[in-house]
């Protein structure tokens, strides 16, 4: 019985999997296909791959700098998030006080409204402070919205460090720098990694805020994707072929982190 | 002044009022041991002495030095946590020399001091090992190294052995009084057993729901109990204590005064019913090899005794009870200690 159930269990996961994969793996073929070959019916699965799709989009629209400015605001805002969270999350983690759950959970619950309910004010404040189409409107936004979760996260980790080791360490001569970096950094690692992963995910993948605050010159991967949506109609292959393009690094990346991204995030979901 | 000196301590929760106004003086190289029931506030007044807990009256000076208000890492203390606090990512080494590495001390100097505490501590090859591949007595070890490393100016230790089994603790309690004489050190050590607080202290403070009950050499305390309270902590079995109301007659001369009396379980003497003595029945017999523990219901009180011979006792005997009466000990209705 339960050799069979173990089959049955494992057919299903596989077609859950491929369920969820399968838009991916539409998208890398079809990035390689000829526009004809992407609108055929019935679809092709088999056909000679060609690159023109990769040299079409680099040509008509500055890839590299999309790529580079995705990576810049990415990079920044998980630095910068993690500098603003670590500190808070260590004195909520470590000299908690009354309000301390109901100030994590006010955080939280502002990630639960949708953005776009914020889209004017923040529009307006990003024009009259000249920061349109500038990175670093577009850093500030995506640091101040990753946040929330930053903290939260660092919190549950740095939670798990029994405070005595952190008293020792005062006791030894260390200030709260030192702590920092002797105890807690060497302590809580996975869960600084596994934040600033995540935060480095979100960011990349932001496009609300992208698509609303920047164009032509801090215009990160999100645009550019978006960009292959004209009156013209789709161009199927051409939109596959930025779409990978867009999302490749991001997936490499959360390839080979996901261990950590998996610990990071259930550490959060379970406290 | 004393070494160290804490005048009119205070510490408040919120209304709660949990260090009451202790003054206290501690000479250099004593080993002070702080005793009371759990809540008392023994490790709360520790962790004020060592700065983990901000001091809310009064003063604390250290050499002459006022400390109050100054941060842990600056006050030249070290401290042994209940749960050893060793850092889990450092080898034994890393963690007995971390408080001098942070002082960029020389490292040839660091490396000479761990060596000699690891040796008085029998570490010496467990230094590259982390602390969860040592034992609990080791790892006690490597936190008391840790504060010997540093040759602070007081050690503190809060409830060191209270997660060590039985046997281990009486072990480790000598080597730590041996420590002690070997290195002369100022030492307060916060404990809720009175064993340890009469074999390893030069003097005892009780304490008592953040006050200080009474302070003395443990056979001081032993002997001239301040109060009912002191009487029946120090001591095992705990002093005999009654109330004047229910055994007026007994003890002779000089118990017509309202209060307690008290009498120590090897003072209460057993001898055969019709004797002369209280009369009562014998409850329950604890044979301990060498002691013999009695408890005997005389009227509405049960008496402990305490003797260093066997007995053929067996519950249900009826006995007669013998006190000393230069053993008895009087107290008045709010348990404060009468004149002898």
């Amino acid at each position: 019985m339960n050799h069979l159930s173990l089959i049955v269990r494992t057919i299903v996961a596989w077609l859950v999997t491929l369920t969820i994969v399968f838009p991916l793996i539409w998208l890398f073929l079809t990035a390689f296909k000829t526009e004809l070959q992407a609108i055929a019916v019935p679809p092709e699965l088999i056909f000679t791959p060609t690159l023109e799709n990769f040299h079409e989009v680099q040509a008509r629209s500055d890839y590299l700098l999309y790529a580079r400015n995705s990576l810049i605001t990415s990079v920044l805002s998980t630095v910068i998030g993690l500098a603003l969270a670590a500190p808070a999350a260590y004195s909520m983690a470590f000299f908690r006080t009354k309000k301390t759950k109901d100030l994590l959970m006010w955080m939280l619950s502002t990630k639960m409204m949708p953005a776009v309910g914020a889209l004017v004010p923040v529009y307006v404040i990003a024009q009259t402070a000249g920061m349109l189409d500038s990175l670093t409107g577009l850093t500030i936004v995506f640091t101040l919205s990753n946040l929330p979760i930053m903290v939260w996260m660092l919190y549950s980790g740095f939670k798990e460090i029994p405070p005595d080791i952190l008293e020792a360490a005062r006791m030894d001569g260390a200030g709260v720098w030192g702590e920092f970096v002797h105890v807690i950094r060497p302590l809580a690692t996975g869960t600084l990694a596994s934040t600033g992963l995540l935060c480095l995910v979100l960011s990349w993948n932001e496009a609300f805020w992208a698509l609303n605050l920047s164009s032509a010159n801090a215009g990160t991967l999100a645009t550019l994707i978006a960009s292959y949506s004209s009156p013209e109609g789709l161009f199927w292959a051409k939109l596959s072929c930025a779409s990978l393009m867009a999302i490749a690094p991001i997936i490499v990346l959360g390839w080979f982190s996901q261990k950590q991204l998996v610990q990071g995030l259930t550490f959060g979901a379970v406290k | 002044m004393a070494f160290l000196e804490l005048k009119g301590v205070e510490k408040y929760y919120g209304p709660v009022h949990a260090i009451k106004g202790i003054d206290l003086s501690i000479e250099k190289g004593e080993f002070v041991v702080f005793v009371g029931p759990s809540g008392c506030g023994k490790s709360t007044l520790l962790r004020m002495i060592a700065g983990l807990e901000p001091i809310n009256g009064g003063s604390l000076w250290l050499d002459g030095r006022e400390i109050t208000k100054l941060a842990s890492s600056k006050r030249d203390l070290a401290m042994v946590f209940q749960s050893y606090a060793l850092y889990p990512h450092m080898t034994v080494a890393d963690n007995m020399s971390f408080a001098l590495r942070l002082a960029n001390v020389d490292k040839g100097i660091i490396r000479e001091k761990v060596q000699r505490a690891a040796e008085i501590l029998n570490l010496a090859k467990y230094l590259e090992r982390t602390p969860k591949e040592l034992s609990g007595g080791q790892r006690q070890r490597v936190a008391i190294g840790r504060a010997i490393v540093r040759a602070p100016k007081c050690f503190l230790f809060d409830e060191p052995l209270s997660n060590l089994d039985a046997a281990l603790r009486g072990q480790t309690r000598v080597e730590i009084t041996k420590l002690h004489r070997e290195l002369g050190a100022t030492t307060i050590y916060v404990t809720h057993d009175q064993v340890e607080a009469m074999t390893m202290a030069d003097r005892v403070v009780v304490l008592r729901d953040g006050a200080i009950e009474q302070v003395g050499t443990p056979l001081a305390l032993y002997d001239k109990p301040a109060n009912t309270f002191v009487a029946q902590f120090i001591g095992q079995p705990q002093m005999n204590v009654i109330d004047t109301a229910k055994l007026p007659n007994a003890f002779g001369a000089g118990a017509t005064t309202d209060g307690f009396i008290g009498v120590r379980p090897e003072h209460v003497f057993v001898k055969p019913a019709g004797e002369s003595g209280l009369s009562g029945k014998v409850e329950v017999v604890e044979s301990l090899g060498l002691d013999t523990i009695i408890y005997t219901q005389v009227g509405e009180v049960q008496m402990v005794s305490r003797q260093n011979k066997r007995t053929a006792l067996r519950p249900g005997d009826a006995v007669a009870l013998d006190i000393a009466p230069t053993a008895i000990h009087r107290f008045d209705r709010q348990g404060r200690a009468l004149a002898a």
